[in-house]
């Protein structure tokens, strides 16, 4: 019985800095309509600057005087953040936001790396918290006793800052109808710029307040954010009192999961998930967000399918690109290979974010469901190559009809967050439950067969493959489904009122792409010979977000050239560069800010003004955007 | 001139909805914006104060362009709005409310307290803690209003204050203006409703389709009932 | 008057929002070929109605029936399936598609083809799009990028796609707002146009009172949810109650200005 009291009181310890972090996020959410991916990454610059401020200030006032100093630090520069960077993107669509923050968790990721090393720092203990107290022969480090008391104390400091302060006021009016706040005299942009700086303040401090219990490293950021969204979809995304709840809910399912599953405890906090968005989808506490927004003016050019001109032209290219293995070596072809297995990957999620207007930020769980299909049938069953091929990525097909079914109850940042926690759900399992997934060690030995073995073969398999899939997939975009598929993306207004049942298009749709995504995969698992968790890893999906986003998402080819561009630039750079992330991020920053519209849509554009078929339209649209 | 509106033009989208429109209002005085529903009267209220992005034209407040400002500048210069659908806080209670419009006093233009607005809306007095989402149509126009006034502002867009609210309201609302007229804020009050603007308004304008089509004194709008009829009536 | 089942039967609608009555005991009926006016001041429950009608809302009380099977609580993409065709306040088109497309949409659902992932849609019911859109006047306009379309012929655009299930009763809120006023009549004489050709009943929402009195065979006036008048445009023209919601004479101002009473 006290062992079991004792695991309730480390999940209500956990709870403490998860609550800091997820009510930040909450509250900038809340009132800027930005969830902030970079969230964690402020929590883990919170832990590195008060380890740093910690180890060099003596005494108990050096120490916690050092924690709050390093959130305040941190707090100023989310300042910066939020006037270089997040009031350019305030207009962009909600997926460029996300993105945006995502690249800026990238560069922190690499700075960190290089200002503090790449290994793991254990903290002090805190000043007069370093004992554990005894219940019933069960220690409790007292340490984990202030943080139990810290959470209420937080909740209630929130309550009153919002409650009895003009500022807190102004922000709950805010949250409700910013407009309104601003038609009242209210100065929106330093509003916005002060709540961002108090959401990154929890979060610093909620990474400070965590150096006594854990080690720092540079890989907390992601960790911690996968959480924080798992907490605000269940609280409810802009509920304080959701955040607390939730977060002690996640916690304590923690706790005791290890107990029940120890190999996959997250499967528990996952029921819970899916449970409470069957019953409430906007979470415990949360209300049903508005529509997402259509940015006005963005686009007007129809797709259309190729003409028989360029039909000949892609053949040609196609053709061109098969000769490869005629002049080019080993290496080359494995690029040349993968190359074209990220471009079924990309391909796999242009069809679910362009056509459907779905952005999947885990789309990589399909991917690695394919692979591990693969490594299944292959290793445990022993089938052979092409029947492994053909019912691999049946796995991430399975996987994508099951979340896809709760994910598409759900759109814009919500779709978002809940497709990446699925995502990190899967890659969790395949990390803890060692014995079937071999963890991470992965799965060796996965090599192809004789007749796809050489460079060369393989190549063509891969390239076939994916004509293949681009050509299908381009085919249902043109046909009657991709149509309704994207009139959903459209209006989900007049695909109702025109006898559309739209979650069952979409539903269908995501089951497309997951399948797709793990054809894919198998062909990984193959060029590789192996499979391991990374493949279903959080930066693949952004990888994958990011050649799209690169290509153009308002096209129909701009995943394919995303891919291409993107995966040769990857490749390159990391064998040129040991800061791969901080350049990648750099680069994802810069797309949302300068070039929303990728390589093939600013192509497209200044092809379609050239034949001038919309002038006024294209006046129009930029006056709009001027405007805002 | 207190305000000056000419050659407003305003846009949603594709659909051109103001076209031309010229306004002046005086100091101290209170023009009535009378129209049917969609004839364009809230729009010009939402273009005067920098809530539609897609406008063109010159607006003088207090002798100062304010066509491009931002729309907190041009409330924080003193010129207030309370918008049509009421759009009180629901979250907020009714003293939030008002402390969310609160603003410094401005020389030159009348101030306003709790104190005074809740002897100007004694509802309001009567549930200082009462969330907004929770009170009448007509407590919840007041409360715009009072909340508006809490900025201290010289000039008031004020649209469509009688809209679905009783007679006795409505009364109250009638001298609710005076007051603030009395007190020295200048007022545009957009109106369908005719006899409540006779009752408040110096000068009249009429606008249909987006086009202002008419503009006198009260009297002059009472010796054309063609054109009230054209305009106004069903 | 036909003595057969009328095309829309409401009766006894109610809905309230956090103890506000929108819509109280509302009852009329529709007939084929009938055109009705749904009039009444902002806020007067004509939205609530409407979204009612059309399966958007649920109402708390009471019955719809079009066409003898009863609709009450469906989901608007049901009603639509029953023969009932919405165009919008603020179109709802798919600006990214041709206007031809546009009405494929809508036909391929008609015609059950949504889970057809193969066949081209370009070859697709063009000849029945061109149809409906020769039909609302917009037969050059076809390969047009919707999203580029005047506000005029987007309204026009969504009267094809709402034609596009061959509707037996259209729904059309606010058809005119934002048009220019030769537009506005050329929109409303279309509609009554093929409402008389294919016998379409036509129930409309308007703020433009000569577009209701021009194309309206009677007119229902809502105020504060409740109907307090039906009948001819000349009855309902006529009607004391009405004139005074319409210039805002209410009963206050009886009293004190008589005199400014309009004629």
């Amino acid at each position: 019985m006290a062992f079991y009291f004792v695991q309730f009181l480390t999940g209500l310890a956990s709870a403490a800095s998860l609550f800091l972090v997820a009510s930040g996020l909450s509250i900038i959410f809340g009132v800027t309509r930005i969830v902030n991916f970079a969230h964690g990454a402020f929590y883990m610059l919170g832990a590195y600057v008060a380890f740093s401020l910690t180890e060099r200030l003596s005494g108990p006032l050096g120490f916690w005087g050092g924690i709050v100093v390093a959130a305040l630090a941190v707090a100023v520069i989310g300042v910066l953040v939020e006037i270089v960077l997040l009031r350019r993107i305030y207009h962009a669509p909600e997926l460029f936001q996300l993105l945006g923050t995502f690249g800026l968790t990238l560069m922190v990721e690499d700075l960190v790396v290089l200002i503090w090393g790449p290994d793991d720092l254990v903290g002090r203990r805190a000043p007069g918290f370093k004992g554990a107290v005894d219940f019933f022969g069960q220690n409790i480090p007292s340490y984990d006793l202030f943080l139990i008391a810290l959470g209420p104390i937080v909740l209630g400091a929130l309550w009153l800052l919002f409650q009895r302060t003009r500022w807190g006021i102004l922000v709950r009016a805010a949250t409700q109808d910013r407009d309104m706040v601003a038609a009242l005299g209210v100065n929106q942009k330093w509003l916005f710029t002060s709540v961002f700086a108090v959401g990154v303040f929890l979060a610093a401090l909620g990474g400070a307040l965590q150096i006594p219990r854990d080690a720092v490293h540079h890989a907390m950021d992601l960790r911690i954010i996968v959480e924080v969204f798992v907490v605000v979809v269940i609280g409810g995304l802009g509920s304080i009192l959701g955040a607390f709840v939730a977060a002690v809910l996640v916690s304590e399912l923690n706790a005791f999961g290890i107990l029940i599953f120890p190999t996959i405890s997250l499967i528990l906090v996952f029921l819970v998930m899916a449970v409470v968005l069957v019953v409430r989808p906007w979470g415990l506490f949360g209300r049903k967000e508005a529509p997402a927004r259509r940015t006005p003016g963005l686009t007007v050019i129809p797709w259309r399918p190729l003409s028989s001109v360029e039909r000949l032209a892609s053949l040609v290219a196609l053709a061109f690109a098969a000769m490869l293995p005629f002049v080019a070596g080993n290496y080359a072809l494995t690029v040349g290979s993968e190359i074209a297995i990220f471009v079924i990957f990309a391909a796999s999620l242009h069809f679910l974010m362009a056509v459907g207007g779905l952005a999947s930020f885990g789309h990589a769980a399909y991917f690695g469901l394919g692979a591990y299909g693969v490594a299944f049938l292959a290793k445990m069953a022993g089938l052979p190559m092409i029947a492994c091929l053909l019912l691999g990525p049946l796995l991430g097909a399975a996987g994508a009809a099951v979340f896809g079914a709760f994910a598409v109850q759900l759109s814009g940042v919500y779709f978002a967050m809940l497709t990446l926690a699925f995502a990190q759900i899967v890659w969790s399992i395949a990390f803890q439950w060692v014995a079937v997934t071999g963890g991470d060690n992965g799965i060796l030995g996965l090599w192809p067969e004789k007749w796809a073995a050489s460079p060369s073969h393989f190549y063509w398999l891969a390239l076939g493959v994916s004509a293949f899939v681009v050509s299908v997939l381009r085919l249902i975009t043109f046909s009657p489904f991709g149509y309704a598929l994207r009139g959903m993306r459209d209006s989900p207004l007049r695909s109702e009122s025109i006898g559309i049942n739209g979650k069952r298009i979409q539903w269908t749709a995501f089951i497309i792409a997951g399948t797709t995504a793990g054809i894919g995969g198998a062909l990984f698992a193959y060029l590789k010979g192996s499979v391991f968790p990374d493949n279903m890893g959080i930066s693949l999906s952004v990888d994958a977000l990011v050649m799209v986003l690169l290509g153009g998402v308002e096209t129909v080819p701009g995943a394919i050239f995303g891919a291409i561009v993107y995966k040769a630039l990857n490749i390159w750079l990391v064998s040129q560069t040991d800061w791969s992330k901080l350049v990648l991020g750099i680069f994802i920053v810069l797309i949302v800010v300068v070039f929303p519209k990728g390589i093939v849509g600013v192509v497209e554009s200044i092809m379609h003004r050239r034949r001038a078929v919309a002038p006024k339209a294209a006046a129009l649209s930029a006056k709009m955007e001027g405007a805002q | 001139m207190k305000l000056s509106v000419s050659n407003l033009n305003s846009h949603y989208g594709p659909a051109h909805i103001l076209f031309d429109i010229g306004l002046e209002v005086g100091e101290g005085e209170v023009v009535a914006l009378l129209g049917r529903n969609g004839a364009g009267k809230s729009t010009t209220f939402r273009s005067i104060v920098g809530l539609v992005a897609l406008r063109e034209g010159q607006i003088l407040f207090e002798g100062k362009d304010i066509s491009t400002a931002p729309t907190h500048e041009i409330v924080r210069s003193g010129l207030g709005y309370v918008p049509e659908e009421r759009r009180i806080f629901t979250d907020l209670t009714v003293e939030e409310n008002l402390e969310v419009g609160r603003q410094k006093p401005r020389p030159g233009a009348p101030q306003w307290t709790r104190e005074k607005l809740y002897k100007l809306f004694p509802n309001l007095g009567e549930m200082k803690n009462r969330p907004g989402g929770r009170m009448s149509g007509g407590e919840q126009q007041m409360l715009t209003i009072a909340r508006t006034l809490m900025g201290n502002p010289s000039l008031v867009l004020l649209d469509e204050p009688s809209e679905g609210l009783s007679p006795k309201i409505v009364e109250q609302m009638v001298d609710a203006i005076l007051t603030m007229k009395k007190e020295g804020v200048s007022l545009v009050v957009s109106e369908q409703n005719l006899h409540f603007a006779k009752l408040i308004s110096d000068r009249a304008y009429i606008i249909e389709r987006g086009r202002i089509c008419f503009a006198g004194t009260m009297a002059e709008l009472d010796a054309r009932p063609d054109i009230r009829d054209a305009h106004l009536s069903i | 008057m036909s003595l057969g089942v009328s095309l829309l039967s409401v009766e006894g609608l109610s809905k309230s929002y956090g103890g506000i009555q929108a819509v109280r005991n509302v009852s009329f009926m529709l007939q084929a070929g009938e055109i009705l006016a749904l009039i009444g001041p902002n806020g007067a429950g004509k939205s609530t109605c409407f979204d009612m009608l059309n399966g958007q809302n649920v109402p708390d009380s009471g019955r719809i029936t079009v066409m003898g099977q009863e609709t009450t609580g469906r989901k608007p993409r049901e009603v639509w399936r029953l023969g009932v065709g919405r165009t919008f306040q603020i179109t709802a088109t798919y600006p990214t598609m041709t206007v031809r497309e546009n009405i494929q949409v809508a036909l391929v659902s008609h015609h059950h083809r949504l889970f057809d992932f193969w066949t081209p849609m370009i070859s697709i019911e063009r000849g029945e799009a061109d149809r409906l859109l020769d039909l609302v006047g917009m037969a050059g306009y076809a390969e047009r990028p919707c999203g580029e379309l005047a506000y005029g012929d987007l309204k026009r655009l969504e009267l094809a796609i709402a034609l596009a299930n061959q509707p037996k009763l259209l729904l059309m809120d606010e058809p005119t707002a934002g048009m220019a006023p030769r537009e506005r009549v050329e929109l409303m004489r279309l509609t009554a146009k093929i409402a008389r050709e294919q016998s379409i009943g036509v129930l409309f929402t308007e703020h433009d009172m000569d577009v209701v009195f021009e194309h309206a065979d009677r007119i229902l006036v809502l105020n504060r949810g409740s109907l307090i008048a039906q009948g001819s445009p000349a009855e309902v023209r006529a009607n004391r109650e009405v004139q005074a919601i319409y210039l805002g004479e209410g009963l206050l101002y009886d009293a004190r200005h008589r005199e400014g009473a309009p004629a």
